[in-house]
């Protein structure tokens, strides 16, 4: 009964531009609906965290998002084209790029190369042979933005491969700004991190916000409420909630249902 | 040329003076060894660039040395510049059709299939007259370069042969070279490591793989190609899973993921070929050489397993740790 509830609030109280917008979106794998009529939209300028147990969807939901898996039914419009049919590459060079929740980097390639290699996707030239990948300017221009957007610059020359893990969290996020994207959905950005890497990733994402509509699914409801714009709150695959984060702090059924103890703390 | 580069200029003057001191039997043995370097380089563009562990790649080297017997008349000699590339593109236009299908599938999968479309095409030519059947075809007049029918390039007589081959095998090493360094090869070296990743960052991973398989096939063809104008025979057992094993041996016995690695383990697996083949060393035991190669590939293996070339790596990381000490 809340599915639609998300997407009509933000439709209604939302002024800012809609990057991405989901509509019903559903997931069957075989008798198990792991996402049912998800609804929402996700707006220039803002972090829009969905939240849940395991097992709520949430990561099936950015899978669905990104084109990595179809939607059984539902559809995508990516910056106001109907993205549903699309494969995950068209997405992706769309403007959606997308983190694990899981660090999927080029170990054996300096942390400049693999910004280089996400960025010269939109640039690929796959015929010119001859030309070195190091001479491609624009790559290197978008590369080299995003890694001084993720506070990695200095590390450009290291193997990704030895970087601590809070930096290659990092360097999940900097490989996605080297696309350029105008959508960022990040699967638990801060897992396995260390607090203080968790503040530099929170600043980092804050500074994000400008130009880029950003998804955030994360279980760190201290981090979720400190940068979230809006919250959606997934239970079994369905939207149980959506709100800015006072409304979605205060609502009853999902004080019952998951926020538990952090609802009892003064606001 | 940058200092990096050394190695492989020594080599090719190694080998661009060598007739002139090697007798002929070593000419001929230098000859197979660089046609099997190509087509070792050919695989490291698939397993080594690409991930791709192909296990039909002789199909390719076999449908190239076939398109230059079968499109050869009897009596006269077939242009260069038609049979070089009609083997080529014939070995190619087998890799994309097999590429086409086998990339849908991934890993142990992928083996299978291509081993299956490499098997299909050594029953086709063992089961059926096409090529002669399991006896095999000869090449009777090797291709000739000819401008207004004065002969420029002679595939006939030995020395040509040596400096086309060698031409070929400097070539393909180029070409791999310049291509692990362009957008085009960087975008196969991420495939490799995390074709999810790369499909994440907006890169349709299929359109690349099926590029690089094919230009391996041609590239296969292209020894394909010099192997049967060398011997001026082939025969079925070209394209047998044993030829797409020897293969994939050379590249793991030089260091897959380096191409100096492959052109290094098709010199060591052909040498040890003969070494163990050879009857004065050898005497009677001789006839059973294929077990004292498989040991030792298995000795090399566990001792290296980076490869015949991870011994200068090895050797780089000793002295820098010994500087480092001192």
């Amino acid at each position: 009964m809340h599915r639609d509830v998300g997407a009509q609030r933000s439709r209604q109280r939302m002024p800012a531009e809609v990057l991405l917008r989901a509509t019903h979106l559903t997931r069957r794998f075989g008798g198990l609906v792991a996402v049912d009529r998800v609804s929402l939209d996700l707006a220039c300028d803002q972090i829009h965290a969905v939240i849940g147990t395991n097992g709520a969807g949430k990561s099936t939901l950015v899978n669905v998002l990104a084109g990595e898996i179809a939607a059984t039914s539902g559809k995508v419009e990516l910056l106001g084209r109907d993205a549903t049919g699309w494969p995950q590459p068209r997405r992706a060079r769309g403007g959606l790029g997308r983190s694990y929740q899981r660090t999927t980097l080029f170990p054996r390639f300096t942390v400049f190369e693999n910004c280089r290699l996400a960025a010269q996707a939109n640039d690929q030239r796959p015929w010119n042979w001859w030309s070195p990948a190091a001479n491609a300017e624009s790559s290197n221009a978008l590369a080299h933005d995003a890694l001084l957007r993720s506070g990695l610059a200095s590390f450009a020359t290291r193997l990704a491969g030895t970087l601590a893990h809070g930096q290659q969290r990092q360097l999940e996020i900097a490989m996605c700004l080297a696309t350029a994207p105008r959508i960022l959905l990040l699967d638990e950005p801060l897992a396995g991190m260390a607090a203080e890497e968790s503040e530099r990733m929170l600043d980092m994402l804050a500074g994000l916000k400008p130009g880029h509509a950003i998804l955030l699914v994360e279980h760190d409801m201290d981090a979720v409420f400190r940068v979230a714009d809006r919250i959606t709150v997934m239970v079994n695959g369905t939207v149980l909630a959506s709100g800015d984060p006072a409304s979605v702090r205060s609502n009853p059924e999902v004080q019952a249902a998951y926020l538990g103890d952090v609802t009892g703390e003064p606001a | 040329m940058s200092a990096s580069r050394l190695p492989e200029l020594a080599g090719i003057v190694l080998l661009a003076t060598f007739p002139w001191f090697g007798g002929k039997f070593y000419v001929d043995l230098a000859e197979t060894i660089m046609i099997s370097a190509i087509f070792a380089l050919s695989l490291e563009l698939l397993v080594g660039m690409s991930g791709l562990v192909s296990f039909g790649h002789a199909a390719f080297f076999g449908v190239a040395a076939y398109a230059v017997v079968l499109l050869s008349p009897r009596s006269e000699a077939l242009p260069l510049l038609i049979a070089l590339p009609s083997a080529v593109l014939a070995a190619a236009a087998y890799a994309l059709v097999v590429g086409s299908l086998s990339l849908r599938t991934r890993g142990i999968y992928f083996i299978m299939v291509t081993l299956a479309f490499a098997q299909m095409a050594y029953y086709v030519l063992h089961d059926t007259k096409l090529g002669g059947g399991s006896d095999g075809i000869y090449l009777y007049v090797k291709p000739v370069l000819a401008l207004a029918g004065t002969p420029l390039l002679d595939l006939d007589r030995p020395l040509p042969f040596y400096y086309v081959t060698l031409a070929s095998l400097v070539v393909t090493f180029a070409l791999l070279a310049t291509l692990a360094r362009s957008r085009f090869g960087r975008a196969l070296a991420g495939i490799r490591a995390n074709e999810q990743r790369m499909r994440a960052a907006g890169y349709s991973t299929y359109p690349y793989k099926l590029a690089a398989f094919t230009l391996g096939g041609a590239l296969a063809g292209l020894a394909g190609f010099l192997y049967a104008v060398k011997d001026g025979f082939v025969n079925p057992e070209i394209l047998a899973w044993q030829q797409s094993g020897v293969v994939l041996l050379m590249i793991i016995l030089g260091g897959i993921g380096n191409l100096r690695g492959a052109v290094i383990g098709a010199f060591a697996l052909v040498l040890l070929k003969e070494l163990f083949q050879s009857e004065a060393l050898f005497g009677a035991f001789a006839r059973h050489w294929q077990l004292p190669l498989g040991l030792a590939i298995i000795a090399f293996v566990a001792v290296l397993p980076e490869g015949l070339i991870g011994l200068a790596s090895r050797r780089r990381r000793a002295a820098v740790a010994a500087a480092h000490a001192g």
